[in-house]
């Protein structure tokens, strides 16, 4: 995708991290010619990309599907304004949610925006189409949606990109043109008529678009895909007739109906939702999907094949008759890294506040409710640590904090959020707090980068897309000016301080903000000298392990025991420690 | 040219991504159709990791279906009785004798299974079962984090291309500080592979 953005001349591009999005920009950020950068979040990206297409240049702007959530507002006033120079923005759906808080079909947003979406099934189409999306967008006067999925994303194929990049189309330059840029009701009644021919057009144009493919084979069975669905029906039904579809907004309504006519059944094996299901059926066509295919999680071949052997549409293979699962084993959870800056701040909170475990339980009075975020500090909801109590979209804590606050419970309520989170969504909900009399504490938890994602740079990180210095947001100074007067620093590691300071602000009835300041060992490659446990000393309470960190394990003999190797040196095990059974390995 | 699809699993962080992408790409110089997709979740460190690598004529799914992987690869063998249900029963498990004890049983309910065990579900679903030591032949060829090299070696010796159509790929990518060591590690496990198969024919 992002090879195929550079060919087709591409001048900027802009972004926000999230899986299974971010290695788009990362890639396009190490090709010449193209501005590039990481927005504060998706809704700044749309419209930093609404902006350069108005200058008339080919602009990409990339995301996950929740992104688009956050970028639905400029998503459509970009559909009713049209563009100039072309606009694609990708959004990469996560089905199974390996890596994302919700599961959503954005195949629904394009419908819903009135803007063409395009799906690739493979890696080539994904270089293939992203030029003709380009073209598409400027023919059209329109946003393109371009949808991928986690296993479009994360997969490798091979792909023939013998393409050149076709010169930057237009040097930038800005007309005015109010009836077009300028949404005022007058203005936006005219557009609002020309989004509705502009569909009516396009349903012409995706009736030729040669990516959409009829297979016909044996006539019983006609199936209808998209996506990666595409590859499983071709491996599960090999003698079917298929038809393929990569324009899912509009749908080619007449080559559907072509194909419906040339076959005595028809099924579809869609992803997520009965999204072409349900626009097929709405032209009197009889077609079975959601009844064998799930509506929830990522497909693969075996539930297509077991869906489809339940309906009766095959007969049961090998692979689909039932076999024995081995027995329960230890599950591998995700958990926080060794040396993990956001380790002592959880250790603290769940010491402190989140004694109460079990859901449903009511909390004693001392308890303090944790409102979190999402990052890699959400792992802290797992055992041991425990020490979480919220997670809902980005930037959700603090507002979470307030509510819960002004509904009048009377424990005390901590937020939780990392520093890009912060920057991306939580510096309104911070203003909202002032602004409203809050007395939340909210704990910043600054690792200096968006860590989760894979270490990209965000406002305070000072360091660009591109790797360059740029000016960094004091996060201290940014609070201060909203009005926050009990601004506090502690170092990521100390846990006293770290303790005393949540204690302090929580008792403070002003709203109060600790930034926890301590960097991500994967992101400065950094470790500390290692540290081992003293087996004389040690007394086998294992206290040590309550911090879960995946270098301290149980030796035979029932003490602590820390793996040199993945030890990162951080030392808050030590400070845990009653019997200070644990010092720098040698001493 | 006949289909080959390999599932490799382990634990984030030893290397199974770099492994699989090497296959892919000797895969493709060598006139495959190939793809190859991973599952890695939130893990960064000490999670599952899957990475699926199909070599074919024309191959269409990224995900091979459960029970048709020829080549189960397993980097750690709590990983390889997880994944073990996914094994043809023509296919066979390539095991390194690695333990990463994950911290939901150093404390939970259920133990770490000993290897007789981890033998035991295998068994179930093929009776071609190898316990590689690719720490020790890592560490022979002077490169302890070439496990991975050792692992791709070992499989290499059930697949048709020949050894240079490995080490041919990993002269051109690997970093010139690693090549020697770790073409050494996989020569070697190539050998020792060569060995166990000729031992299990033999026992026929």
């Amino acid at each position: 995708m992002a090879l195929g953005a550079y060919h087709a001349g591409i001048a900027v591009a802009t972004a926000y991290p999230g899986t299974p999005s971010t290695e788009i920009l990362e890639n396009i950020a190490r090709m010449d010619g193209v501005y590039a950068e990481w927005s504060i979040n998706e809704k700044v990206a749309l419209e930093v990309g609404m902006g350069a297409s108005y200058a008339g240049v080919r602009t990409l702007v990339s995301m996950k599907h929740v992104g688009l959530n956050v970028a639905a507002d400029p998503f459509f006033a970009a559909s009713t304004t049209g563009v100039v120079g072309g606009l694609v923005v990708i959004s990469c759906d996560d089905p199974g949610e390996h890596s994302s808080q919700g599961e959503q079909d954005n195949r629904h947003f394009a419908r819903f925006a009135k803007v063409p979406m395009i799906e690739p099934t493979n890696s080539q189409e994904a270089y293939d189409m992203m030029g003709l999306a380009f073209d598409i967008s400027e023919k059209f006067d329109t946003p393109v949606l371009y949808r991928s999925t986690t296993r479009i994303s994360h997969t490798k194929t091979v792909v023939d990109v013998t393409g050149e990049r076709k010169a930057a189309t237009n040097k930038a330059s800005f007309k005015r043109w109010p009836e077009k840029f300028v949404m005022v009701p007058s203005n936006a009644r005219v557009r609002r008529v020309s989004m509705e021919e502009r569909v009516a057009k396009l349903q012409e144009y995706v009736e030729q678009f040669h990516f959409n493919e009829m297979i016909i084979a044996d006539r019983k069975l006609g199936v209808i895909s998209n996506g990666v669905a595409y590859q499983y029906a071709r491996e599960v039904f090999k003698n079917a007739s298929h038809l393929k579809l990569t324009t899912l907004y509009p749908l080619p309504v007449n080559l559907i109906k072509k194909f419906a006519a040339q076959v005595e059944k028809l099924i579809v094996v869609e992803e997520l939702d009965p999204y072409i299901e349900n626009e097929v059926r709405q032209l009197g066509i009889a077609i079975e999907g959601k009844k064998f295919i799930p509506i929830i999680g990522e497909l693969n071949p075996e539930i297509v094949e077991s869906g489809a052997a339940k309906a009766g549409l095959l007969k049961s293979t090998a692979s689909t008759a039932a076999k024995a699962e081995p027995p329960r084993l230890p599950a591998r959870r995700p958990q926080l890294c060794a040396g993990c800056p956001h380790v002592a701040t959880e250790y603290a909170l769940r010491k402190l506040g989140v004694r109460t475990q079990g859901s449903g339980v009511e909390l004693s009075k001392s308890d303090i409710i944790v409102t979190s975020d999402i990052g890699c500090y959400t792992l802290g909801v797992y055992p041991p640590l425990a020490a979480l109590d919220t997670c809902a979209c980005m930037g959700a804590s603090i507002g979470q904090a307030l509510g819960l606050e002004k509904a009048g419970v009377s424990n005390k309520v901590v937020a939780v959020i990392g520093d890009s989170t912060f920057m991306h969504s939580g510096i309104t909900g911070l203003i909202d707090v002032v602004y409203n009399q809050g007395t939340t504490t909210v704990i910043i938890l600054d690792n200096n980068t968006t860590a989760m994602t894979g270490h990209q740079g965000h406002p305070g990180t000072g360091i660009s897309a591109r790797g360059e210095k740029t000016t960094a947001v004091d996060i201290e100074a940014l609070v201060r000016g909203m009005g926050i007067k009990d601004v506090n620093v502690v170092n990521a590691f100390d846990l006293k301080s770290i303790e005393a300071t949540i204690k302090k602000c929580v008792a403070n009835p002003a709203p109060s903000v600790i930034i926890v300041r301590g960097a991500c060992p994967l992101a400065t490659k950094k470790k500390g000298k290692p540290l081992a446990v003293d087996a004389d000393v040690c007394s086998g309470c294992l206290d040590c392990m309550k911090i879960g960190c995946p270098a301290i394990t149980m030796s035979a003999d029932g003490l602590a025991f820390i793996d040199a190797e993945a030890c990162g040196g951080c030392g808050v095990c030590s400070q845990i420690c009653p019997n200070d059974a644990i010092a720098e390995a040698g001493r | 040219m006949k289909d080959v699809n390999v599932l490799m699993v382990g634990v984030g962080g030893y290397g199974v991504i770099l492994a699989s992408d090497g296959m892919a790409e000797i895969g493709m110089v060598n006139g495959y159709d190939v793809k190859k997709t991973d599952s890695l979740g939130m893990a960064q460190r000490g999670g599952s990791v899957v990475s699926h690598v199909r070599w074919g004529k024309k191959v269409y799914s990224p995900m091979i279906k459960k029970g048709e992987v020829d080549f189960l690869l397993a980097f750690e063998e709590l990983e390889a009785a997880r994944w073990a249900s996914y094994l043809s029963p023509k296919g066979a498990a390539i095991v390194a004798d690695s333990v990463v004890i994950p911290v939901s049983s150093v404390k939970g309910d259920i133990p770490y299974p000993k290897w007789d065990k981890i033998k035991a579900i295998l068994s179930q679903y093929s009776d071609k079962i190898y316990l590689v030591p690719a720490a020790r032949i890592a560490r022979e060829a002077n490169n302890p984090r070439a496990v991975n090299m050792a692992m791709l070696g070992f499989l290499s010796a059930f697949l048709e291309l020949p050894a240079e159509a490995w080490t041919d790929t990993m002269r051109r990518k690997l970093p010139e500080k690693f090549m020697k060591s770790s073409i050494d590690a996989f020569l070697k496990a190539r050998a020792e592979a060569e060995a166990a198969i000729q031992a299990k024919e033999h026992k026929r």
